[in-house]
This record gives C-alpha cells, sequence and structure tokens, in this order.
C-alpha cells in the first residue's frame, strides 16, 4: 500500500521516502549532464540529443515498468494517483514553459541540479520560478475559464483510445527504439561532438 | 579533482526511470520539482505578506495545515538539491560559475535566465506541475495531459530557440 492510498503522504515516513527518492532522482539527473544548462539548451539547436535520449528512455521505462506493476496488481487505481488532464491549461503551459526552457536554460527539476553543482543561473532561474509561481496564484482565479476548457479530470490514453495498455506500450517502446536508432545516424553522419 | 565525463544517456535515463517506480510505488504518485519552488515562494511571500498569501485561493490552502513546507514534495526537492551535490562532487563537476555560450556576458545570462525561470514557474503552475511532474511522470502514467504538455513544450522551445541562439552558441 502506497503512502497516497493509506493517506499518509504529509507523514514523516513520506517526507523521509520522498527525500530518498529526491536523492535518487538528482544523483541521475547530474549523471546524465543535466546540471548544464548547455548540455540541455543543445536539444533545440539539434546539436545533444541527451534531453531526448534520457526523457524518453525514462518514459519507456516507467511505461514498461508501471504496466508490470499493474498487471501483477502491486500498482492499483487507488494505490497510485494520476495527475488530472486539463487539456487548454496543459497546452497553454506547456507552451509557455518550452519558452522559459529555452531562454532561461533549465527546467524547475534540473535548476535543483544546477543550483547544487555551483551555477549561478540557475539560481537565478529557481528565485525567478518562484516569482513566476506567485504571479500565477494572483492570476489563478482569472484563469479559471481557460482551464476549464478541456478539463477531462483523471483518464487514460489506453482508456481514451480503446487500446490495451500492453500494446500501446509495445508500441511505444518499437516508436522509442527508433528514435534513438535515428539519432545514433545523425550523431554518426554529423560526426557531432555531444558535450562530455 | 579532474572532471569526469557525464554517463550514458540511456544508462542514466533508466535509472530515472526506475527511480520513478519507485515513487510510485512507495509514495503512489510520481516525481516533481516545481511544486517545492511554488512552495518555497510562498513561504519566503508569507513573511512579508502572511494575510495576502492565507487568504489568495490558490495559495490559502498550504498554509491551513501549518507550513507550505510540510509536503512531500518539499523533501523531494531537497533530496534532489543533495543528489546533484552528490554527483557533481563525485565527478569533479562542482563549481561556481555562470553558464552560456561564448557569445554572450554573464550579466546578460542572469537577465534571461530570470526570464526563463519566470516563464516556467508560472506555466508549471497552470499545467499543474513541470517536466518531472508533468511530462515524466504524466507520460509514464499514460495521462494524455503529460503527452499535451510535452509536444508544446518542444513546439515552443524549437519555436523560440533561433531568438536565443547567441545564448547557446558560438
Amino acid at each position: 500500500m502506497s503512502f497516497y492510498e493509506a493517506g499518509l503522504l504529509a507523514s514523516p515516513a513520506a517526507f523521509v521516502a520522498a527525500l530518498l527518492i529526491g536523492l535518487s532522482f538528482g544523483f541521475w539527473l547530474e549523471r546524465a549532464g543535466f546540471g548544464s544548462a548547455r548540455k540541455l539548451a543543445g536539444i533545440f539547436y539539434l546539436r545533444d540529443f541527451a534531453v531526448v535520449q534520457v526523457m524518453f528512455t525514462a518514459v519507456v521505462t516507467g511505461l514498461v515498468g508501471l504496466w508490470a506493476l499493474e498487471a501483477a496488481g502491486v500498482a492499483t487505481p487507488a494505490s497510485l494517483h494520476r495527475i488530472d488532464t486539463n487539456l487548454a491549461a496543459q497546452l497553454a503551459g506547456g507552451a509557455i514553459f518550452g519558452a522559459g526552457f529555452v531562454i532561461g536554460g533549465w527546467c524547475p527539476g534540473t535548476a535543483l541540479v544546477g543550483a547544487a553543482s555551483g551555477k549561478l543561473d540557475a539560481l537565478a532561474f529557481l528565485l525567478s520560478a518562484g516569482v513566476g509561481s506567485l504571479a500565477y496564484a494572483l492570476a489563478h482565479g482569472a484563469l479559471a475559464p481557460i482551464e476549464a476548457l478541456g478539463a477531462c479530470g483523471v483518464v487514460t490514453l489506453p482508456e481514451l483510445l480503446g487500446i490495451s495498455a500492453g500494446v500501446l506500450t509495445t508500441a511505444l517502446f518499437v516508436v522509442a527504439l527508433a528514435l534513438f536508432a535515428g539519432i545514433a545516424r545523425l550523431e554518426r553522419r554529423r560526426r557531432m561532438e555531444v558535450l562530455r | 579533482m579532474e572532471r569526469k565525463p557525464y554517463w550514458n544517456p540511456y544508462v542514466a535515463g533508466v535509472g530515472i526511470g526506475l527511480t520513478m517506480l519507485l515513487a510510485f510505488v512507495v509514495l503512489g504518485t510520481g516525481l516533481g520539482a516545481s511544486g517545492a519552488i511554488a512552495r518555497g515562494a510562498a513561504a519566503v511571500a508569507h513573511a512579508a505578506a502572511p494575510e495576502a498569501l492565507e487568504h489568495n485561493a490558490y495559495t490559502g490552502p498550504w498554509f491551513e495545515g501549518g507550513s507550505p513546507l510540510a509536503y512531500y514534495l518539499v523533501f523531494m526537492a531537497v533530496g534532489v538539491l543533495a543528489g546533484g551535490f552528490l554527483s557533481a562532487a563525485l565527478a569533479g563537476r562542482l563549481g561556481i560559475a555562470v553558464e552560456r555560450g561564448p557569445r554572450l556576458g554573464a550579466s546578460a545570462r542572469l537577465g534571461l535566465a530570470l526570464l526563463g525561470g519566470l516563464l516556467a514557474g508560472f506555466a508549471s503552475r497552470l499545467a499543474g506541475g513541470c517536466t518531472s511532474g508533468v511530462a515524466l511522470t504524466g507520460m509514464s502514467a499514460w495521462v494524455p495531459g503529460g503527452w499535451v504538455f510535452l509536444v508544446a513544450m518542444f513546439a515552443a522551445g524549437f519555436a523560440f530557440a533561433p531568438l536565443v541562439r547567441k545564448e547557446w552558441t558560438s
């Protein structure tokens, strides 16, 4: 039973678990090179594909793992809290976020890693991300009508498309492998020098 | 200490994926980062304007149980800071720097980092999370909103990239 299912997400034990999970997350992000804004921004100039390679590998690992956990009954709709889908908010939010990502060179998680390794630009990004969050809080009421557009609650793509999670996950696995092979070809052909 | 190269991106991707699965099973949520930043900012602002934060429809509930920092994502963010520091220290990658391309000054870079942070902070609240909580976690649980966020993020990232080319490339 997860802390969420037990209603204990705000307990000291859950805080310790979250801290340890964060420790692992931060470690792997830094190992990937995501404590470097230049490496992260490289994806937007097709000079460094690490962002896509790492993200899609993590997502495929997550999808396959979760599919197995659900098949084994370890993860259930009651034990795992899925975030709501709000199409307009996530479309607009994603777009503004993407602009912020390439202009600022960071996203929130990687900026924590960058700041921890001494990057002052990451610290600046984090401070103003805090200001941006508060700006949202002020605009929250006014934005409510926009956020209501395409608000679907908790849904999943397999439900929505009527395709089983196993089939969809297998399909994405194949797409990801093709993507990785394409990246490898491009890197060879351009003799690309990624940031190491 | 000599600076070591980054690890293979596919190895790091599996590491992050397994970490996320651990969060799915143990916490029953996923990974997240922006929520902690928003709560940290709310806690700081609260010292200056307690009423405004407590009566705000969005931040108000965070103060009902006491401190907005008593939240699992805040502890996860502390862990991310510690894990990032540990990895950078072990690989000889610690050092005070303002990272940028060779054609841009440090103060201009810091200004753009501030602008980017402002946009990303606002957008994270609008979307209900960031690359970690909406994109990575949502996509891995087949949440359509996570995939929509990812597509919009990359589309805008590529659209805005030419405007800030000088920030990153030689």
